[in-house]
């Protein structure tokens, strides 16, 4: 029996020709993640277990980006601590305010991600790797601590999901409507302990940023990972940002799929969440309507520049509708600046809407967004689980950029349809 | 062998339910904890003796790879948690810092709240005192137990001199 793509790359890192589904493996680890939140509580494990060497200082990569610019005392000192830790280590790829971005988009940015390459990380969607055709997957922040210290982990083979995508996507439909299709379609444990494997032709119509937000959510249907193929597409995105020489594996052709699901993406249409699980889904011409209070446009999920165009595009010469806080995050300083170059800053400006540093705060109701009591936003995140966005009534729609910009402008959750 | 009262809940328990991040701003268990469940149960923390048990549905820890939900649920005392099934990290969350975790579908669907429940992590039997009825979940394959018998991860690799070979 042959091996899909996740379970070669798990293979080829734990030394072996040949594994299978749910066998437990060691494998060695090309890079280890944290944020603020688990980096923390990673280097109490670290000190308390009685490490005192990193193994790679290369292979690790700190962002502090959840709390940071800090909201308060308590979080500017889970960030000293991180950076006390980097400092003792000389980890080269630590990334503080002004450099740092959200992680999931800094990391790729940063040429921190290539195929063929096992990435752990202390936050659940380092799964996003998956679009660059490497197996990255979210561990806690015990992992981390052994991960960080002796460079390999434990892992159980996934068996797998193969999800083939058909045809093209229509206008104002992206990776976001795909993704929370499948949630809907399998459920939030669908995939559980299993890998996805994004397969057929209408890979190549879907960008790169698609593909990112695409296995970013793979979590979110409770898989261990989401993994694309290798094509142009990643390679032409690769060229500029990785100079090292990565593998390109490729999945048997006997390999085993315990399911085929097969995603006509012409046939999608805008689809959200509705509140408390993003596998609560409906297209939009189901649900809009609904009153909202606010719209964040960002995230690891969306905050990518192709986001920013999108809800540009429908900000453009537009006004955000009175009664509703419109905020935009560009996901990293890179693509901050790009949208300013390209104009998309002002025209969110001009449309009243605010624009922040990169930070992950009002997806995890952090700060820079917080919902009071009974509040419902839309947003462009990947959880809508009670009290994800700040007070235990408010409520959260999961939406594209498209969906949310346009919601934004009519001042209900609304299709760009009916701009 | 635990003995404790249920605390049952339904399916996609999520690790924001059990630890919001708008309280993961400290690293400290101890003031973290004061908000476990809340969002779901007001009541937990107030009510939760030592020993106690939680018992819930599907996906049990879904969500965010935050290690301070087990870390919530160990600290306001609960002695293991029963579940029909757990989200992945999670679930090798709870094996690193020892909080003992076991799957059974017919154990999540029988048990009532308030029910006084005796578990057995070794041989996995779970014995419902107030109604009489058994239930076993799945043995952890040798190695987890392995790291469960350690007390977690880290005195795994501990013990096995620095390198986790399997």
């Amino acid at each position: 029996m042959g091996m899909t793509l996740s379970q070669k790359i798990l293979a080829k890192h734990a030394g072996k020709s040949h594994i299978m589904a749910n066998e437990l493996i060691e494998a060695k680890l090309d890079l280890v993640l944290g944020n603020d939140v688990t980096t923390a509580m990673a280097s109490t494990i670290f000190d308390e277990a009685g490490f005192t060497n990193v193994f790679d200082s290369n292979k690790i990569a700190i962002v502090l980006d959840h709390y940071a610019p800090c909201k308060d005392i308590n979080s500017a000192e889970l960030c000293v601590k991180s950076r006390l830790f980097a400092k003792r280590f000389s980890i080269s790829n630590f990334f503080d305010v002004g450099d740092m971005g959200i992680e999931h988009a800094l990391i790729p940015e940063k040429g921190l991600a290539a195929p063929g390459e096992l990435i752990v990380g202390a936050d659940s969607h380092t799964c996003t790797y998956g679009a660059l055709g490497a197996f990255s997957t979210g561990i806690g922040s015990t992992d981390a601590a052994a991960a960080i210290a002796q460079g390999s982990l434990w892992f159980k083979v996934p068996p797998a999901i193969k999800v083939n995508f058909q045809g093209k996507l229509n206008n104002h439909v992206s990776g976001k409507d795909v993704m929370l299709h499948l949630i809907g379609l399998i459920g939030v444990d669908g995939a559980l302990y299993k890998s996805l494997e994004f397969v057929g032709d209408g890979i190549k119509a879907l960008n790169i940023a698609d593909r990112f937000t695409i296995a970013n959510m793979a979590i979110e249907c409770g898989a261990k990972n989401g993994i694309f193929p290798i094509d142009d597409i990643t390679k032409e995105y690769l060229h500029d940002v990785v100079e090292r020489e990565y593998d390109i594996l490729v999945a048997d052709s006997d390999a085993e799929y315990e399911q085929e699901i097969v995603i006509d993406l012409s046939q999608l249409s805008p689809t959200v969440a509705l509140p408390h699980l993003p596998s609560n889904t409906k297209k939009i011409d189901e649900v809009k309507g609904l009153s909202i209070d606010q719209v964040v446009i960002g995230s690891c999920t969306n905050g990518r520049i192709e986001d920013l165009r999108v809800a540009a595009a429908i900000l453009k010469e537009r006004k955000v509708a009175h009664d509703i806080r419109c905020i935009i995050i560009p996901a990293t300083q890179k693509i901050y600046l790009q949208a300013i170059k390209e104009g998309l800053i002002e025209i969110f400006i001009k449309a009243g809407a605010a624009v922040s540093t990169p930070t992950c705060g009002p997806c995890i109701g952090g700060h820079m967004g917080v919902l009071a009591k009974g509040e419902r936003a839309v947003a462009t995140t990947n959880r809508n689980f009670v009290g994800r966005m700040g007070d235990v009534t408010s409520e959260i729609i999961l939406t594209s950029p498209a969906v949310a910009a346009a919601s934004a402008v009519i001042g209900e959750l609304a299709s760009p349809f009916d701009l | 062998m635990y003995t404790g009262k249920v605390f049952k809940y339904g399916d996609n328990v999520d690790t924001d339910v059990i630890t919001p991040a708008r309280y993961l701003n400290t690293s400290d268990p101890a003031e973290y904890s004061k908000h476990c469940m809340g969002d779901i149960d007001t009541y937990f923390v107030s009510k939760v003796e030592k020993g106690d048990i939680i018992v819930a549905g599907a996906n049990f820890g879904c969500g965010s790879s935050r290690e301070h939900a087990p870390i919530a649920i160990k600290t306001c005392g609960v002695s293991c948690v029963i579940a029909s099934s757990f989200a992945r990290i999670f679930y090798r969350n709870s094996i690193n810092i020892g909080l003992p975790i076991l799957e059974s579908p017919e154990a999540a669907e029988n048990i009532k709240a308030d029910d006084m429940v005796c578990v057995d992590v070794t041989t996995g039997e779970i014995k419902n005192i107030t109604t009489g009825q058994v239930f076993h979940s799945a043995a952890f394959p040798p190695f987890i137990s392995e790291i469960i018998k350690a007390g977690g991860l880290i005195n795994s690799i501990k013990s096995k001199g620095g390198e986790n070979e399997l």
